[in-house]
């Protein structure tokens, strides 16, 4: 059933009651043509550009959990294509402008709402390292703006202004840059890919890679069963480890937890998406009134979906010096997120040294922006056997040749980036 | 009649009236009232509007889980919203407003919403709003945000303090009621370290509401008489208005302590709030439980409370919600509440029991319907009646309010917020906490227990517990014994068939039982996707109300045992907790600690203007007379070094003073280049890199002695470095025999640099400073002519002769305001940061604009001085991979605009002339740039692809972002002296030398 | 864990006094071939379960230690001075 305002006045009309299931609830068939582990934003977008844009429709997604239960459901919901570097830029503006067109394409209201990133810096280093950043989008053809201390003022008044540790300097702006509705996105997706043909399989957890005797992936163990496949692919983020090593795999990752927040509805007061450079704290307010924020990992490495009060208080000390406004306001809820942190904070869309086996995985902090593209991309390689023009640099293989995609300049140390 | 005050009873003290206002109206109340008793006291049950129907609402409960009764308290700066009037301490002068409402209260245009409610099911929203697609952000999303959030923030600056602690305690009981105050006598009594902390500002819990005896006592006669023994044992900290919101690994619990949230005007010598991390060798969790509403039509009214918040309404406050009450239940607890209002005179006007038979006792004259079922309310804003069915028959019965009761769920939450898994007791038809640590238990109703009398004794047994895993033994146990009428446990009915109107199981969202349907019907079936959908359950009470009835909806619905269908994830908070509490004192000026250098107080009185820099303040530059602008200031200083000289606080670098026989073995190892063979008394550049090649650090390596060296390290990196030695000593080389010290704090460092520089120190250093007693690269303990030991170390940063010389901190700002007196005569200039920073783009010296991380030794041009001969340094392994050897690789160049007018810019890429704007395309980026005072033009340092071969070659920069673009040609880094003749001092600016830079 | 510490020279403190590098893996000898330098500087065994990670007491005794913990549950085993725990390796390797 096709959503739209008149199929909602139709069902009001008959009490709800003819609401179509989004999904179905499949059976796991035999063998599939494609078997992507992980049914969480990346997973559900690989399938869906899999049925969609290159026609392979007997695809499985095995879930272990429900669909959307990792990361894509536990974010702040940020989208941006503000990045310095070629192995970065294209891809994330890709992103960006599929979730420009993502809720006609895929018939489903995930709120994509561009209100624009204001990244502020507060120094001459942080001013110098937003130009490269801002040109580095320019180059590639996508707007970006250098705000001054007082056109920063003009659009949020609420900053601290007069008491700053770290005074505002100015900030770079991406218009362009917003937010999502996170869970949206992956049931939009679940509901494309489920249309086309693609079975979303749930609570079923994959136990173990079948290989054959040269060594190629056959198919996989699961909580359900073995289903076989011609073709294997990972999008576990966090658990991508645990499932690389069942086919032997060794990999540039960390797994490590970053706590996000909400506080209670609010009528709006923030309009933007704002970053703040005297720490690593960002924040929005939901379309329902939430304050949604976060700043650094825990710096531990874990795969518990919850941190601990430390960094709470940092982040909510950086949230605080930067809108005093702020500190009346309560927290509600935490939560946290397992990410896939690799060795220069950027991800792998790559075949692997298996055969039938390819990798999604090392998305860090970035990982529900990049959710469209890496669907795209990560489906462009499994269904023609090569990397898309945007993903191409981001290769296992990258840190052994010395092509690091390093942002943060921050080195083989995860918790860094 | 309506709701009112009671002639007598209650906790509250009636000699102390307090007035407060809501909405602007003048009311009162007493002390001891919190601000939803002293409303019902007077006759205000609307107190809010829903979410999304803008509902008229009053208040369901008389505790923390209130989905409903949330005001903005206090007014201006300290306006709170959201606050629950069910928590909130009544105090004289307390300003509160109803929110989610206009044009008011009582007539709202936002309830237009109800009216098109079969348009806003579950999820509705993603449904539509897609066409056209430029409307999301121009209409519609405006339009929905119009209608976010409840309450309203000010955004101003909160005026008030908060403060944090550390608290530590053999004990933690979290909870004031019966179990919590029993475990806490329990362990007390024998000596533990007992921390009690209780959101109530009341400790006695569910006692202060009840008329039960205890120990032959009333009930809260017996909590008041356990909270003055407690307070009596040193032993034991008492903590009410304290809300334990988190447990966090290693028994780390975090609580927040309103310290003067119940006054008009806090005393500024106190905080308002206070963050605790309670540090817990076990804990009790008596957190009680909160009873469930029944699900049925038009559930939803002013009026219609949890028979628990009337009981408590009417026995702690003295106040009923209504004149004529009828009572709804599914077990006991609707019963007990008929009890209490007959005690206080007030009219019962019918049980409905949802059960077959009598299993409870109803007060005498009250008529009982069982196997009941509301199906219906009357009434607008208030309640006015009931319609209830049963085997077919209706029937109304007029009421002013109705006291309800599904059942009751214990509250785990505070258990579960690590991972662990509710456990559904088919027999206690709850969820109940597993158990995950044996440092932690539940007691009481938190435990699935019912009666008052189990939970004081599973309370002083769960304190046994933990006494005797600590080692110690219980005095002689003495539980009271409690007087109470028996009471039926709950037979959970779910759903209340037949609804006629909205069945609401979240409140606050409006969720009803419609869309928790149409959910299931469209697949959202996990609970976790049917609460996302719905948004049942993510209220500010975060489904205190409303999730294990939406799980035993849901179960039925899909007809399987609320076990398969589970709950959603219990996570910190408990209750919402203020930003500003958890911020504390870093805020403002104070959000991060401020280092000054021993030299800042030289730099004020010679007029610095001072920046952040890290967490140091360091001087930028001294502005003179009319100079208005940094750089006017910044020029005469880097001319004043060029030509006399000048004095620059370096006091921030990291300095390190390393001893040992493998001292030099080990710098050897760190550094990229060799060490070994470092004369003493010389100095030298260093470059530390990282596992990955990539330039970590850079500073000098001194030689003091055989086994004595001094490095410095830039000031960013002043702590990293040093931690970085630590780990390869500590974790990787433990047998090298060096020992290594932080002195960065030790020793004021100042440059002094310029072709005066010499004859200036010469006069302060008892040494002889020529050439030949004292040559570039010297670095040496001197003594200074007053005596003072120091160091001089002869370095030059601004390619000039330049000297650093370190004295003992204390000793800084005299020496440095000495060598100012000595050097007036030969016009000696302070100069800071941005001179400097001039002074060594002129000599193109890199700092961590250029050394970015992803530089390697070669790309800065110092490729030569890896010593790949050595047998192994941090970094040499994977210096070799290909691309890190790559002829592209981006190299340290210098750039000159070809039009002198063209300032380049740091942040700025590079383009080959007519190549298109592209990634592919991008050849590099300018790191640094200045004017330079020297050349009388723009220069930057860059790096750039292969840059070292493209010397002479024209280049665009490309600034886009600040509307530039224009040409440049690439030369080398060093734009002044490269041949280095000024480190004599001899030289001074020739026609010859900027002829030859900027050619 | 990861709220407390209990470092072997200061007693239990708080995970803010402390920095975390990552997975304790050995650094090679100098003269391992390009493949085990490789491995030791980029790929992690990341396991879900138990683990050695180098924790720095940075704002306490300074020095690195070696933390055993559980990933997915917190727990803490032990915490060894690294200095220790290095020359228990190089014995181990040696035997």
């Amino acid at each position: 059933m096709r959503y739209s305002a008149l199929s909602i006045i139709r069902n009001a009309f008959s009490g709800n009651r003819d609401w179509q299931p989004a999904w179905r609830e499949p059976e796991p068939k035999p063998h599939y043509d494609v078997i992507i582990v992980g049914g969480g934003g990346h997973g559900l977008s690989t399938a869906y550009y899999l049925a969609k844009e290159f026609g392979i429709t007997n695809v499985a997604v095995l879930e272990k959990s429900y669909i959307g239960s990792g990361n894509v459901g536990r974010n702040t919901t940020i989208i941006r294509s503000n990045y310095v570097l070629e192995g970065n830029e294209p891809f994330y503006e890709l992103s960006l402008k599929l979730w420009e067109g993502l809720e006609q394409d895929f018939n489903f209201n995930a709120m994509v709402s561009q209100r624009g990133i204001i990244n502020l810096f507060h120094d001459d280093a942080g001013r110098d390292h937003y130009a490269r950043r801002g040109n580095s989008m320019m180059i590639h053809g996508v707007e970006a703006a250098l705000l001054s201390r007082d056109e920063v003022k003009a659009l949020v008044p609420y900053l601290n202004y007069n008491h700053a540790r770290f005074p505002v300097m100015g900030a770079l702006y991406q218009k362009r840059a917003g937010t999502v509705r996170h869970d949206a996105v992956a049931w939009g997706y679940a509901r494309g890919a489920d249309m086309r043909g693609v079975d979303i399989i749930q609570n079923c957890e994959v136990t173990g890679i079948r290989r054959d005797a040269t060594g190629k992936v056959t198919g996989v163990e699961t909580s359900r069963g073995f289903i076989g496949c011609n073709k294997l692919a990972l999008a576990a983020a966090g658990n991508t480890s645990t499932v690389g090593q069942m086919a032997g795999l060794e990999l540039p990752i960390e797994s490590h937890v970053l706590q996000a927040f909400v506080s209670e509805g609010l009528k709006p007061v923030i309009h933007h998406v704002l970053t703040y450079g005297g720490g690593h704290f960002y924040i929005s307010q939901s379309d329902k009134g939430g304050l949604v924020f976060g700043a650094s990992l825990d710096f531990f490495g874990s795969y518990a979906q919850h941190g601990n009060l430390a960094t709470v208080e940092e982040t909510i000390e950086e949230g605080v010096s930067l809108i005093p406004g702020l500190s009346r306001s309560r927290v509600l809820r935490s939560w946290g997120g397992v990410m896939d942190m690799s060795m220069d904070g950027s991800p792998i869309i790559d075949r692997t040294g298996i055969e039938n086996l390819y990798l999604n995985c090392g998305w860090c902090y970035g990982g529900f922006k990049a959710t469209p593209a890496s669907g795209f991309c990560f489906a462009h390689l499994i269904a023609k056997g090569v990397s898309h023009e945007v993903s191409r640099f981001m290769r296992l293989d990258r840190f052994e040749r010395g092509y690091a995609i390093d942002e943060a300049g921050k080195g083989p140390q995860p918790n860094l980036h | 009649m309506t709701a009112s005050r009671l002639s007598s009873g209650g906790l509250v003290d009636r000699s102390r009236p307090v007035s407060f206002t809501f909405d602007g109206k003048s009311l009162s109340g007493f002390a001891g009232d919190t601000l939803a008793s002293a409303l019902i006291a007077e006759d205000r049950l609307l107190v809010g509007r829903s979410f999304k129907y803008h509902r008229p609402r009053g208040v369901l409960t008389a505790g923390s889980s209130e989905p409903n009764a949330l005001l903005t308290i206090g007014t201006g700066a300290r306006s709170e919203p959201n606050t629950r009037a069910t928590v909130q301490e009544l105090y004289d002068g307390l300003v509160a407003k109803s929110q989610n409402r206009w044009p008011s209260l009582d007539f709202d245009i936002g309830a237009f919403n109800s009216l098109l409610s079969p348009f806003l099911g579950a999820g509705f929203y993603y449904k539509t709003f897609m066409w056209p697609k430029a409307f999301w952000e121009k209409v519609y999303e405006p339009f929905i945000r119009m209608a976010a959030g409840l309450g309203k923030l000010t955004m101003e600056s909160d005026p008030d303090r908060y403060e944090k602690a550390w608290a530590h305690c053999d004990l933690l009981v979290v909870g004031g009621g019966a179990a919590g105050l029993s475990a806490a006598l329990t362990a007390g009594r024998a000596g533990l370290r007992v921390i009690l902390a209780d959101e109530d500002f009341l400790l006695g819990g569910s006692l202060n509401a009840s008329r039960a005896a205890v120990g032959g006592v009333k009930a809260p006669d017996f909590a008041a008489n356990a909270v003055s023994e407690l307070s009596s044992l040193a032993n034991v900290t008492l903590m009410p208005r304290t809300t334990v919101f988190g447990w966090f690994d290693d028994m780390v619990f975090g609580a927040a302590e309103k310290v003067q949230k119940h006054v008009a005007e806090p005393s500024h010598d106190r905080p308002v709030e206070r963050l605790w991390r309670i540090v817990a060798k076990h804990a009790i969790l008596a957190t009680g439980a909160i009873e469930r509403p029944l699900v049925f039509g038009g559930n939803d009214k002013p009026g219609i409370l949890t028979a628990s918040a009337v009981s408590t309404y009417v026995n702690r406050f003295g106040v009923t919600p209504g004149s004529r009450v009828a009572v709804f239940t599914s077990g006991g607890t609707g019963y007990r509440t008929a009890h209490d209002l007959k005690a206080a005179g007030i009219e019962v006007a019918a049980i409905i029991d949802t059960r077959d038979a009598a299993a409870d006792r109803a007060p005498d004259g009250v008529k009982v319907h069982y196997r009941g079922a509301v199906v219906d309310t009357m009434g607008g804003k208030r309640l006015t009646g009931i319609i209830t069915e049963r085997s077919g028959f209706e029937e109304k019965i007029g009421c002013d309010a109705l006291a309800m009761s599904g059942g009751w769920s214990p509250v785990i939450h505070l258990a579960c917020q690590r991972g662990a898994k509710p456990v559904w007791s088919a027999e206690k038809q709850v969820f109940l906490a597993p158990e995950s640590d044996p440092r932690l238990a539940l007691a009481g109703a938190a435990a699935g227990l019912e009666t008052l009398g189990e939970a004081i004794a599973d309370g002083a047994a769960k304190a046994k517990a933990v006494l005797s895993a600590l080692g110690k033994t219980a005095a002689t146990a003495d539980v009271p014994e409690v007087e109470e009428q028996d009471f039926a446990g709950h037979q959970p009915v779910w759903y209340v068939g037949g609804a006629r109107s909205k069945a609401f199981v979240d409140y606050q969202n409006d969720v009803h039982v419609k869309d928790l349907a149409l959910a299931q019907r469209e697949n959202y079936t996990s609970i976790e996707l049917t609460k996302r959908y719905t948004t049942s359950g993510m209220a500010t009470d975060q489904g205190k109300i409303a999730n294990v009835n939406a799980t035993g909806i849901v179960a039925s619905m899909r007809g399987v045992d609320p076990a398969v269908v589970g709950t959603t994830t219990f996570r910190p908070f408990y209750t919402p907790v203020s930003l500003g509490v958890i911020a504390g004192t870093s805020r403002d000026e104070h959000g991060r600690p401020v280092r000054r250098s021993p030299l800042h107080g030289w730099a004020e009185k010679n007029g610095a203007v001072f920046v952040e820099a890290g967490l140091w303040y360091r001087s930028s530059y001294f502005p003179k007379g009319e100079e208005k602008t940094w750089r006017e200031a910044a020029h005469r200083e880097v001319m004043a070094v060029r030509k006399a000289a000048g004095l620059c606080d370096v006091s921030t670098l990291g300095k390190i003073e390393v001893f040992g026989p493998d001292a030099a073995e080990f710098l050897n190892r760190l550094y990229c280049n060799p060490m070994l063979k470092l004369p003493v008394g010389k100095a030298r550049y260093g470059l530390m890199l990282r596992e990955d090649a990539m330039v970590h650090d850079d500073g000098t390596v001194s030689r003091l002695a055989e086994n004595h060296f001094f490095i410095t390290t830039t000031t960013a990196m002043a702590g990293e470095v040093l931690s970085h030695m630590e780990f390869y000593h500590q974790a990787q080389w433990p047998e090298l025999k060096v020992r290594f010290v932080s002195v960065s704090d030790q020793w004021a460092q100042m440059a002094i640099a310029g072709p005066k520089a010499r004859a200036i120190l010469s006069r302060v250093v008892d040494a002889d400073l020529s050439d030949e007693g004292f040559p570039y690269l010297s670095a040496r303990d001197v003594r200074l002519k007053g005596g003072l030991s120091a160091r001089l170390f002869r370095i030059s940063f601004s390619g000039e002769l330049a000297y650093e010389l370190s004295v003992p901190a204390a000793y800084g700002e005299a020496v440095a305001d000495y060598i100012m007196e000595c050097g007036a005569e030969h016009g000696i200039t302070p100069y800071g940061l941005e001179a400097l920073n001039i002074l060594r783009i002129e000599k193109g010296f890199v700092t961590h604009a250029e050394l970015n991380g992803t530089v390697t030794a070669d790309d800065a041009g110092y490729g030569k001085m890896m010593g790949m001969q050595k047998p192994d340094f941090v970094g040499k392994q994977m210096a070799t991979r290909f691309g890190l050897t790559a002829a592209d690789r981006m190299q340290l160049v210098g750039l000159k605009p070809v039009d002198p007018k063209n300032e380049i810019r740091a942040g700025a890429h590079l383009l080959r002339e007519g190549a298109e704007p592209s990634m592919a395309n991008d050849q590099g980026l300018v790191t640094s740039n200045c004017i330079s005072p020297v050349l009388g033009h723009p220069i930057a340092l860059a790096l750039l692809k292969s840059g070292r071969e493209r010397m002479g070659e024209t280049i665009i920069v490309f600034d886009r972002l600040r509307g530039d673009e224009f040409p440049a040609i690439v030369c080398p880094p060093v734009f002044i002296d490269p041949e280095n003749e000024r480190l004599k001092g001899e030289a001074q600016v020739s026609p010859q030398a900027k002829e030859e830079a900027s050619r | 864990m990861a709220s407390l510490i209990t470092c072997p020279h200061c007693g239990s403190r708080p995970k803010e006094e402390f920095s975390i590098r990552g997975e304790v893996r050995s650094r090679p000898e100098p003269a391992a071939p390009f493949e085990t330098w490789y491995r030791y500087v980029y790929v992690r065994d990341n396991p879900k379960g138990r683990q050695k990670e180098y924790w720095h007491h940075v704002l306490g005794c300074r020095r690195w230690l070696v933390v055993e913990r559980d990933t997915l549950t917190h727990e803490v085993y032990g915490v060894t001075d690294a200095a220790a725990y290095r020359a228990s390796e190089v014995k181990e390797a040696a035997e």
